[in-house]
């Protein structure tokens, strides 16, 4: 081999060597600083972790203060949330995708709800506001921040739906239509059961997406200090969120280490659904 | 028993079919053979009116199933196509249990009961010739089966809704050659009961298993008669020539 094409080999195999490394410290980047953050979250916050944090409610006195509001009105805004955006976001998708599959009116629907999808939040909170909390007049509550949660997720359940629905296969339809089954009942019995892991996986990831959003909560007036928890769809609520933000505003240390408590707390919700996610989707692929 | 008279089909404006004519009698296997791309399978399709599903397709002339108009407005075409059953190029059983995939007939057209069901399944299995191969086994996924016992298994599914005609478009072409044999002695003997269409590019195959023969070009029907006459002794050149292999 020639000289200078040796050199060449070598330089090649260099950038090669020195892109790796490039590429393995970005990676590097993230994972380390996630570490530490995690780190010390835990650190900071799991001293304050007990019976009586999720007990209490929030007060002025960090000793005696607890999530049992946020943590509550988080579960009751996500039990309103979710269903409402299944049912609705899913439907969506199946007119979508299954009965009006590109008609000038669907690929219209379409370009508008990827785009909601990457509208900032804190805008969905002014519609919140505007349509619900004053339009509806349902006030500051929570059946409020939960129709709002409800707008924010939708477009994102819709393009998850429908990426589930486009990936079954075009000759499992025909295969029930040929029997004789008419659209409805491919849809329900062939097209939904190979599409639900995908459907499920989708709304499950989104919904524990919006179960950290703060902003939208805020503007459609979630309080910060509430002592009591949601009694009824008008009652005034917090969320999880909320609190934690409330929390780390707060001078002093102690209510500090609150705030990383209330963070452990959430991130452990967040793992619980992507859990439940991954379950749902195993057991649905074997069976 | 099957009529069909002067049928056009457009795709837009892709003239596909052109005035075809022909009758299939009750209980005979025919063979429908041509080049690629000269309208096979979308003539197999205005027969269990699958075309309906493509939105560019006009369709003039009739298809008279028994006497009676099937592309008339008030024909339901969900019992058309339990009488008129379909199996694919490809083998597609549905991600469910060889039970499961022939109950599935059963099941959209009402079929609740327990016993009536079993009764079925077997039945239909036996008769695509695969019960002996799945009876141990009924739960197992479909997916796990050979392409040519998913193949039987979706003729069976097909058998299950108790039709009265069978269209095949190319059902071995994915198969190996003793599937494939298999297959065709099944055709055999589906012929008992049920009247066969059968889309193949086989020239072998289509002497065969078929009674009668229709040779397309170009969407239109070159030559339409008794199998052996197609192959031994054809009236139109094109024909002779595309049977011998000196053609397309
Ligand atoms: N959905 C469709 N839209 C538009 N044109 C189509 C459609 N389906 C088929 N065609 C056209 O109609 C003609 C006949 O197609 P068809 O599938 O019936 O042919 P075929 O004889 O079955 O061919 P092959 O042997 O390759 O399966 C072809 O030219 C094809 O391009
Ligand atoms: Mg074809």
């Amino acid at each position: 081999m020639k000289n200078f094409e040796l050199q060449h080999i070598q330089r090649r195999k260099r950038s090669n060597r020195i892109m790796h490394i490039l590429f393995l410290f970005s990676t590097m980047i993230g994972i380390v600083t996630l570490g530490i953050l995690l780190v010390q979250i835990i650190a900071k916050g799991s001293g304050w972790i007990s019976l009586d944090f999720f007990t209490h409610f929030s007060s002025r006195f960090p000793e005696k203060s607890g999530i049992k509001a946020a943590f509550f009105g988080t579960l009751w805004l996500m039990l309103i949330t979710a269903p409402l955006t299944f049912i609705i976001g899913v439907s969506t998708a199946i007119y979508l995708e299954e009965y009006a599959k590109n008609t000038w009116l669907s690929r219209f629907i379409q370009t508008n709800i990827s785009n909601l999808a990457g509208v900032p939040s804190v805008v969905y909170g002014l519609l919140g506001l505007t349509i619900f909390v004053r339009l509806f007049d349902l006030g500051r509550s929570l059946i409020s921040g939960a129709l709002t949660m409800t707008l924010l997720v939708l477009p994102v359940i819709i393009v998850a739906a429908r990426e589930s629905l486009k990936a079954v296969p075009n000759h499992q339809r025909n295969a029930s239509l040929a029997l004789g089954a008419n659209p409805w009942q491919t849809i329900l019995r062939v097209v939904l059961p190979s599409a639900m892991p995908g459907i499920l996986t989708g709304s499950i990831l989104s919904l524990s997406r919006a179960i950290g959003e703060t902003a939208p909560l805020i503007v459609v007036g979630a309080a910060s200090y509430i002592a009591f928890v949601p009694n009824s769809l008008f009652s005034d609520f917090t969320a999880m969120p909320i609190q934690i933000y409330s929390w780390a505003g707060r001078p002093e240390e102690s209510f500090g280490q609150l705030a990383a408590a209330g963070i452990i707390v959430l991130l452990i919700m967040l793992l619980g659904m992507n859990l439940i996610a991954i379950m749902l989707r195993n057991k649905y692929q074997r069976s | 028993m099957i009529d069909i008279q002067s049928l056009d089909l457009f795709y837009g404006e892709f003239h596909a079919l052109k005035n075809v004519s022909m009758f299939l009698p009750e209980k005979s296997i025919t063979a429908f053979i041509g080049p690629s791309g000269c309208g096979k399978s979308t003539l197999l399709r205005t027969l269990n009116r699958m075309n309906d599903m493509i939105k560019t397709v006009k369709i003039k002339g009739t298809v008279t199933i028994h006497g009676n108009n099937i592309y008339e407005p008030e024909v339901n075409v969900e019992l058309l196509r339990k009488r008129v059953g379909m199996v694919f190029q490809q083998p597609n059983p549905f991600p469910k249990s060889i039970y499961d995939n022939v109950a599935y007939g059963p099941r959209i057209h009402g079929t609740k009961k327990k016993s009536e069901l079993d009764d079925i399944v077997e039945k239909s299995l036996r008769d695509a010739a695969l019960w002996d191969e799945v009876k141990g086994d009924l739960k197992k996924s479909a997916y796990g089966l050979s392409g040519g016992q998913q193949q039987r298994l979706c003729i069976a599914r097909a058998l299950a809704v108790n039709p009265e005609v069978l269209l095949m478009d190319e059902p071995t072409s994915a198969l190996d050659p003793i599937s494939t044999l298999k297959i065709e002695e099944l055709i055999q003997q589906l012929k008992e009961k049920y009247t066969i269409v059968i889309v193949t590019h086989n020239m072998q195959q289509a002497g065969r298993v078929s009674d009668q023969t229709a040779f397309f070009l170009n969407g239109e029907m070159v030559e339409f008669s008794e199998t052996d006459t197609i192959f031994s002794n054809p009236v139109d050149q094109r024909t002779e020539d595309y049977v011998t292999g000196r053609f397309g």
